[in-house]
């Protein structure tokens, strides 16, 4: 990395996350004016967009290649009072927790208490969903059974396809042309919203053509005054730049990172979507550009890197926008999901892998930032050579980049009614959600906590968190004669709750159908002008609503548990297990201990937990799968966490398996922490035995520490453990190959860390099987590897 | 008859380790196995040296709560398993041997000891297109090498010290056989690892080294040349075990002794490596 670049980076990473209130003020400024009262919602929506646009404050840092910034400054994080409107004391919470702070000065509350509050209090779409849920709702959502994603930030969760390499704004403007031309005022009875949202549609594909000028004008006037005669030509040229993009398809390598990161800007600037926005497959889409410039001589690789380089610090300038409450504790993070894919297979099916892919791994690598966050989709087709590429990534322990199955997606994709080309154009983005990018509002609608379904069974429909009857009466578990007797009204308590998740799903999309919808996005996402329809009214190709189902791992253990020690050798009567449930096992340590060390547990290809992993697995999956949205799609299922298995541990008591009240849940498919005693193939046999095909994601951590991967070997067995895991159709597997400080932490409390595997020497053990001389002696190993 | 025997015959074994990336070639399963007729000064497995009937009742459940391992939770594996019991254990991993080119070792302790349960377990495996090997000291009878070899795929053979007098006193027990058997594995074509404890001051003399690379020289097919440094691992098991300790007394090679022994074997034509 040059020193521009180094101090770019250093300068993005120093950056102290704060709050704005530009956009909040030029969007207050545009629904008190007389316009946008009179607008259609549409209409008015475009406005609020175009005032931003127009006004808001351009930004160009002094060496940058890559313009263009949501906020006036980098990390200056805008807030949107429409969807959520933040209190006095939420901006005071904001500036001082603990946690994933965002600084808040005076002026900016100052504004707030005078001009922003004052408007939209009562009228903030996450007011209006708490208004239109159901008793029954409010009661689940607040004993932790579910979480609600669109409370506070809008339903994104999508993916850029290759619409922008293909075409300039000004093409897009001709497709709303052709739609109006269209529109069918004699029969269909929706051509006035139609046409309302095309309308809607043309105003924001102007806008942000007028953004760009706005920066070519700035950045003529910086080249007229820049003394330094190579940063002078840089400017001219990002100037001619900003002017011809986006409106017309970019030519060059440099024109169409520019333009997609303009795009960006729009997507983050319009409203907070989730997952932000993402490019999704870089290396297939800059590749025509690449080769191109570099053969005509526009280019060489190292600038290649460079412009890279300068676009990732893009990515890392935008934290996530500030979350609160429940939101906060199941995101608990800055990073904004924007998940670059490289790799996979082309339309056509053949290897995508190409120069390109490994030019930008070694950018991920350099740049060591964790935005944006990056991924390798491997096909059975990717040659060994790419996968390794990656691992010596992945062994440098920061966790990036994560690894995907593309053939699985590809199959999940085409199971959910996608054509082979579009399902091929995909791949996963958030954490692990299979997409078919450029085509697909596929919405991630919120957390639903498994283990919480059994604690409601054990206690008949009674939360003990919340001190309420919350579920169905499904009779006192003592009167359970058989194991199936308890799962069949585990299955009733499952199912009451998941229509209770849907029946909301179906009336908040509704809300964002009529209130909230988002003629910027739409211009991206096929087919929404083709079908004159806004992203969050089902004008995508493909419309998905998926419910995320945490605690795989913590279900199948408490039931294994219960299935054993109760049913199968009567160890204990079921009153007694749940006398020791309510007590926390305070008073028999011995009974705790059974249950963690004598008792099957997912995660070591054993088939009497895994057994029972698969019919949770199913039950939850024949809840969901397929029943319609609103929008024209369906409910699908996927298994991810975020850092929601850590809230929705603390809203839950003891569980069968030895977990105590109030400890974390197992995450997305991984075992429950420290269960897994058989090493990483266990894991991986365990984690296939679910149907991935049937999902739209599944996500499986693995920690390693360095020691593992330190030689070619490592790197090649663990090619061959992935591949493996792919073979059985795993979606992804990540892999935290940890560091000293883990390893600390796994001394102090070794009952958390049983999973963790170190390479000791020519062999590999459990970490806490080691002598605490021995621990020590690889914690400074570790710490002399200096990863 | 065969049947009976699968489900009759049972081993002895302290561990199952599955993702063994240094035994062999692949993804492997490596079968501890217990009982040994040496008594290394730097063993790494003294758990491995005693045989079953030392450590556990005539059921074969550990005495020695700490050392068992239970049904669930842990590590899938008792004591005493029967051939059966073990291929189970080993299947559950075939698709890693298919994409890696693994499969399983057998290692010990010496794995010749249960020669009848070895000798079952290498002919099942074969039937079933597994890759195998046996991680050996060679110190066993004739007969019993020649029985197995043949469902042997590789021999991970241990050479530690070429002088009978040294062998004796650091290991308990004469080279005579482990040299004789060698050799007879070499003259029959099997594909032979040779592993080399790199014990500075015991195995990485001068005289050892140019023994060993005379003798080497004379065998027909040693596909490589393993060294296994010395590392003070295992001080807790042999605390664990209440075993007389004598790694203490051994420092472990640096990098400058491992390079300079891995040059020397080099320089005689061996391809070496360093660890499994």
């Amino acid at each position: 990395m040059n020193s521009r670049i180094k101090t770019l980076r250093e300068n993005s990473l120093q950056a102290i996350p704060s709050i704005s209130a530009e956009r909040a003020a030029l969007v207050t400024e545009t629904y008190k004016s007389h316009a946008a009262q009179k607008a259609s919602v549409a209409v008015r929506r475009a406005l609020v967009f175009k005032n931003l646009m127009e006004k808001k404050q351009i930004v160009i840092l002094d060496g940058e290649l890559i313009v263009g910034e949501r906020g006036p400054s980098p990390k200056a994080t805008p807030t949107y009072p429409e969807i959520c409107i933040h209190s006095r004391q939420d901006l005071e919470i904001l500036d001082s927790r603990e946690k994933t702070p965002y600084a808040v000065d005076q002026p900016t509350c100052q504004q707030y208490e005078d001009d922003i509050i004052p408007f939209w209090q009562g009228k903030s779409i996450r007011e209006r969903i708490f208004e239109e849920m159901t008793d029954e709702w409010i009661n689940a959502y607040q004993a932790g059974m579910f979480t609600e994603f669109q409370e506070q930030r809008t339903p994104g969760h999508t993916v850029l396809g290759d619409k922008i390499y293909k075409k300039g704004f000004l093409d897009i403007k001709e497709d709303i042309q052709a739609s109006l031309q269209k529109l069918d005022f004699f029969t269909d009875p929706q051509a006035l919203d139609k046409q309302e949202e095309l309308y809607a549609m043309d105003i924001a594909a102007d806008a942000l053509i007028t953004f760009a000028e706005r920066h070519a004008d700035q950045l003529q006037q910086l080249a007229q005054h820049e003394t330094d005669a190579e940063r002078q030509t840089e400017l001219e040229e990002m100037a001619r730049i900003c002017s011809r993009i986006p409106a017309n398809k970019p030519e060059t390598f440099w024109e169409a990172l520019q333009y997609y990161w303009f795009v960006h800007v729009g997507v983050i600037t319009e409203l907070n979507p989730w997952d932000s926005f993402n490019p999704g497959r870089l290396d297939q889409h800059l590749y025509p550009f690449y080769k191109k410039d570099l053969e005509e001589g526009r280019l060489t690789e190292e600038k290649a890197r460079e412009l890279l380089q300068a676009f990732w610090i893009k990515f890392n300038n935008h934290p996530a926008p500030p979350k609160v409450g429940v939101t906060a504790e199941e995101s608990g993070t800055y990073t904004d999901f924007a998940l670059i894919n490289l790799g996979g297979v082309k339309e056509d099916g053949l290897d995508g892998v190409n120069d390109l892919t490994y030019i930008i791994l070694d950018v991920i690598q350099e740049m060591r930032l964790l935005q944006p966050s990056s991924m390798v989709q491997l096909s059975k087709k990717n040659p060994d050579r790419y996968i390794k590429r990656a691992i010596r990534i992945i062994k440098t322990g920061f966790g990036q980049p994560s690894v995907f199955n593309t053939d699985a997606i590809v199959q999940e994709l085409v199971r959910q009614g996608k054509s082979v080309q579009d399902a091929r154009n995909g791949g996963a983005s958030g954490c692990v959600e299979s997409g078919a990018f450029g085509k697909e509002a596929y919405i991630l609608t919120g957390y639903f906590n498994i283990p919480k379904v059994l604690e409601i069974t054990l206690n008949n429909g009674f939360d003990p968190y919340t001190k309420k009857q919350i579920g169905l009466t499904t009779g006192d578990p003592a009167s359970f004669k058989t194991f199936d007797d308890l799962y069949a009204a585990f299955e009733q308590q499952l199912r009451h709750f998941i229509d209770i998740k849907i029946r909301g799903n179906n009336v908040i999309e509704r809300i964002y159908a009529k209130y909230m919808p988002v003629p910027f996005l739409s211009l991206l996402i096929d087919d929404c002008i083709a079908n004159s329809l806004d992203y969050h009214s089902g004008g995508a190709r493909y419309n998905t609503s998926y419910i995320q189902g945490v605690g795989l791992g913590s279900i199948t253990d408490a039931l294994a548990s219960i299935k054993l020690h109760v049913y199968d050798n009567k160890k204990l009567t079921m009153d007694v297990l749940l006398e020791h449930l309510k007590n926390n096992f305070e008073n028999d340590g011995e009974l705790r201990k059974t249950f963690l060390n004598q008792t099957p547990k997912f995660g070591n290809d054993d088939d009497y937990a895994d057994d029972l992993t698969r019919r949770v697995f199913e039950t939850y999956y024949n809840a969901i799968d397929g029943r319609p949205n609103t929008r024209g799609g369906q409910h699908r299922i996927n298994l991810l966490p975020t850092t929601v298995h850590v809230y929705f541990g603390k809203v839950m008591g003891a569980l069968p398996d030895g977990r105590k009240a109030g400890e974390p849940l197992s995450e997305g498919i991984s075992p429950v922490q420290g269960a897994d005693r058989n090493g990483p193939t266990s894991v991986v046999k365990s984690a296939a035995k679910i149907d991935h095909i049937r999902t739209g994601g599944t996500l499986l951590n693995q920690k390693f520490t360095p020691q593992l991967l330190e030689d070619d070997n490592g790197v090649t067995k663990l090619a061959q453990l992935i591949r493996t895991y792919f073979r059985m159709d795993g979606h992804h597997i990540q892999f935290n190959v940890v560091n000293a400080d883990l390893l600390r932490q796994a001394q102090q409390e070794p009952e958390k860390h049983r999973d963790l595997i170190v390479r000791v020497a020519g062999y590999s053990d459990y970490f806490v099987d080691l002598s605490e001389q021995l621990q020590n002696e690889i914690i400074l190993r570790t710490e002399h590897v200096g990863f | 008859m065969n049947v009976i025997m699968k489900t009759t015959l049972y081993g002895s074994l302290f561990d199952i380790k599955r993702y063994a990336i240094h035994d062999g070639p692949g993804i492997r399963v490596t079968i501890f196995m217990r009982g040994c007729p040496l008594q290394c000064w730097w063993c790494h497995n003294p758990e491995g040296i005693r045989s079953l009937s030392d450590d556990c009742n005539a059921d074969g459940e550990f005495l020695n709560k700490q050392n068992s391992n239970s049904r669930y939770g842990a590590k899938n594996i008792s004591s005493r398993m029967s051939v059966d019991e073990v291929l189970r254990e080993i299947e559950k991993e075939t698709l890693f041997f298919d994409e890696s080119g693994g499969g399983v070792t057998f290692s010990g302790g010496e794995p010749l000891v249960q020669s009848e349960f070895l000798d079952a377990m290498l002919r099942e495996s074969k039937q079933r297109e597994i890759h195998t090997a046996i991680d050996t000291t060679g110190y066993a009878s004739q007969e019993i090498l020649e029985q197995v070899m043949h469902n042997v795929d590789l021999f991970l053979y241990d050479l530690k010290l070429m002088d009978n007098d040294m062998h004796l006193k650091y290991t308990g027990v004469s080279n005579c056989c482990i040299l004789n058997n060698l050799k007879m594995l070499a003259d029959q074509g099997k594909n032979i690892a040779i592993r080399f404890p790199l014990i500075p001051g015991i195995t990485d003399t001068d005289d050892n080294l140019s023994a060993m690379v005379n003798y080497l020289s004379c065998l027909r097919k040693i596909s490589t040349f393993h060294i296994l440094p010395f590392h003070n691992t295992a001080q807790h098991k042999y605390k664990r075990l209440d075993m007389e300790d004598k790694t203490g007394e051994i420092a472990p090679p640096t990098l400058d002794q491992i390079e300079s022994v891995k040059l020397r074997l080099e320089d005689a034509g061996l391809s070496v490596h360093i660890g499994g």
